[in-house]
């Protein structure tokens, strides 16, 4: 057997569709939640989420419906907490993330199951999406994706300002609260290819790697998610080649991805942050006394590789901390 | 606008407590259609506190708070306010553009899942074009100094078309001339016939635009009347100003900006 035939596997089809809807509603909603400072709240979602897994094998039902429910509750309970605390809500959020990693382990051995069942929710698995997980999958992806994209508006005034969005009349603890459970939501969607552990990654690491060269929020949410849907294709794909050899789960191949396209992405974002800080125009301050060098051996031009920051009514030359700007036939001191 | 419209702001008798502890105490207000009036006072006198209970950010205990003549408990026209948040900065955890940022203030008017209209454009320009930023639209927000920050979110408040302006401390950290282009951008407001409720430290600029001036000291309005500028704010209750009023950060109680220069907090030193 061979790569391309892998194509023709049910199985590996339904992980295909799975990673690329998973690729596109991680990032959205990771984007509100990197604009809000709370990155790490998908992470917690996740630990919580694995004990909703643990329940669904004790008591014999399907685990991804109980996960999405504890992960539900998990998130609304931590979106209270953060609005309620002030200096100890990291602490608590801390407690639950601990809580749900541990719960989550105990029950699934009190279940009589072994850690191996728990490692296809924590890490990925390719061959445990069945048809009905793929459907189900695509109808939360759209539910993600019109909810986040539809509202986004409202979901970046509360997302950039709370205290404003709520004198403007919004309903800032709904909104919030519905990030939460769509964080949630998408947690429990991407549970099956990236895997609970590693699943805050796909919601932060394409929003990084994409407001790496994005300056706008618009740019980098449709950045994100086409990052997202790259790095998760790509990723299984990769570890669907590389499983012939070894044995490696997708979750971590597709967060690898990632990862690479950040680091790839990241020296481009340094140079461009540092360029468009070199050639923000200088203040026009009038009244400067007029300095001018004794001698320029130099000439200033569109390509003599010296930044043109432009001041007023003209450009002043960068170099070696002067500032020229041409005069005639000389340069002045600005 | 006719003068029979009610009042922008009117409080009669309001306490606010946080946490239980009352703040304000039986505060009377009122800030007519058209006026400009600023809120004075040290540190920890009420301002804030103020400002977030006419914005219904905090619960008043007691007393009523009007907008437009409604109690706050049923006021729905949230969009006739404009808020400008104190210190807030304007850049998130993502980067977004001048534009962005001043569009979301249209976000009162927006209907759900509708995309922008015509409408929303417009008052983007021309918010954008009052505080003279018109040229930096597509500037991501981080790029920014503090002050054209400050009034890319005053921007972020003219978008809703408010009728009522309500500025926290807008001046703060911000050098003079970008408090000049603050004071130029409110100007224009207050020409298009804008009520501004303004809470202040240094007024610097801003003298000229000021109708009245209200006092705060420790929750109580201590002055309501003609304009007054922040130093002879500070100095007319100078006396009790020493023990009762809190500090947040700033050591050896120097609540005021310090204005070394001037003779009478040259005298001031002598008394310590």
């Amino acid at each position: 057997m061979t790569f391309v035939d892998l194509f023709s596997l049910g199985f590996m089809q339904r992980a295909l569709v799975a990673a690329l809807l998973t690729g596109l509603a991680a990032p959205a909603i990771g984007t509100f939640l990197v604009q809000r400072r709370l990155a790490l709240l998908g992470d917690g979602i996740g630990h919580v989420a694995v004990t909703g897994v643990a329940l669904g094998l004790l008591t014999g039902t399907s685990p991804t419906w109980t996960a999405i429910v504890v992960a539900v509750l998990g998130a609304v309970l931590m979106e209270l907490i953060r609005e309620r605390g002030h200096t100890n809500g990291d602490v608590a959020l801390a407690l639950l993330f601990y809580g749900g990693l541990a719960g989550g382990v105990l029950i699934t051995g009190i279940a009589g199951q072994g850690a191996a069942t728990l490692q296809a929710y924590l890490f990925g698995s390719l061959n445990a999406i069945s048809s009905a997980d793929v459907w189900f999958t695509a109808a939360l992806t759209v539910v993600v994706l019109v909810v986040a994209l539809g509202l986004s508006p409202q979901l970046f005034a509360v997302a950039s300002d709370q205290d404003f969005a709520r004198v403007a009349g919004l309903r800032v603890r709904t909104y919030n609260l519905l990030i939460a459970v769509l964080a949630a939501v998408s947690i429990t969607v991407a549970m099956r290819t990236v895997g609970l552990l590693l699943v805050s990654a796909l919601m932060v690491v394409p929003v990084a790697t994409s407001q790496q060269l994005a300056r706008s929020f618009k740019v980098t949410l449709f950045g994100a998610m086409a990052v997202g849907c790259f790095a998760s294709v790509g990723g299984l794909l990769l570890s669907a080649a590389l499983s012939f050899r070894v044995s490696v789960y997708p979750g971590p191949t597709i967060v690898m991805v990632a990862l690479a396209m950040f680091a790839a992405t990241w020296p481009l974002g340094v140079w461009l942050r540092r360029r468009s800080r070199l050639m923000t125009p200088f203040p026009e301050v009038t009244a400067t006394p007029h300095r001018s060098p004794v001698e320029h051996p130099h000439a200033h031009g569109d390509d003599c590789g010296h930044p043109a920051v432009p001041h007023g009514d003209h450009v002043d030359y960068v170099h070696d901390g002067h500032r020229h700007a041409p005069h005639g036939e000389h340069y002045d001191e600005h | 606008m006719s003068t029979a419209d009610p009042a922008p702001v009117v409080l009669e008798q309001v306490s606010v407590s946080i946490g239980g502890r009352p703040i304000l105490r039986d505060v009377d207000l009122s800030v007519g259609t058209g006026d400009t009036v600023t809120l004075l006072g040290p540190n920890g006198s009420g301002k804030s506190t103020l400002v977030r209970a006419v914005t219904g950010l905090l619960p008043h205990t007691r007393g009523t708070v009007r907008l437009f003549g409604t109690p706050i408990q049923d006021f729905t026209d949230w969009q006739r306010i404009g808020f400008v948040p104190q210190r807030s900065t304007a850049t998130g955890g993502v980067p977004a553009t001048v534009r962005e940022v001043v569009a979301s203030g249209r976000v009162g008017r927006r209907k759900l899942l509708r995309p922008t209209s015509r409408a929303d454009r417009r008052a983007v320009e021309s918010a954008l074009e009052v505080v003279g930023l018109a040229d930096r639209s597509s500037y991501g927000v981080s790029q920014l100094s503090g002050g054209q920050q400050q009034r890319v979110l005053i921007a972020r408040a003219l978008a809703g078309e408010p009728e009522l302006l309500v500025l926290d401390e807008p001046t703060a950290g911000v050098d003079l001339p970008h408090q000049q282009a603050l004071a130029d951008a409110l100007g224009r407001l207050k020409a298009q016939g804008a009520t501004i409720l303004l809470v202040a430290h240094e007024i610097g600029p801003m003298m000229r635009l000021i109708d009245r001036s209200v006092v705060m000291r420790d929750g109580l309005v201590a002055y309501d009347g003609p304009p007054l500028t922040q130093e002879v704010a500070a100095h007319t209750h100078h006396a009790h100003d020493h023990d009762d009023h809190h500090d947040h950060g700033v050591p050896g109680g120097h609540d005021h900006a310090p204005h070394v220069s001037s003779p009478l907090d040259f005298e001031r030193g002598h008394h310590r």
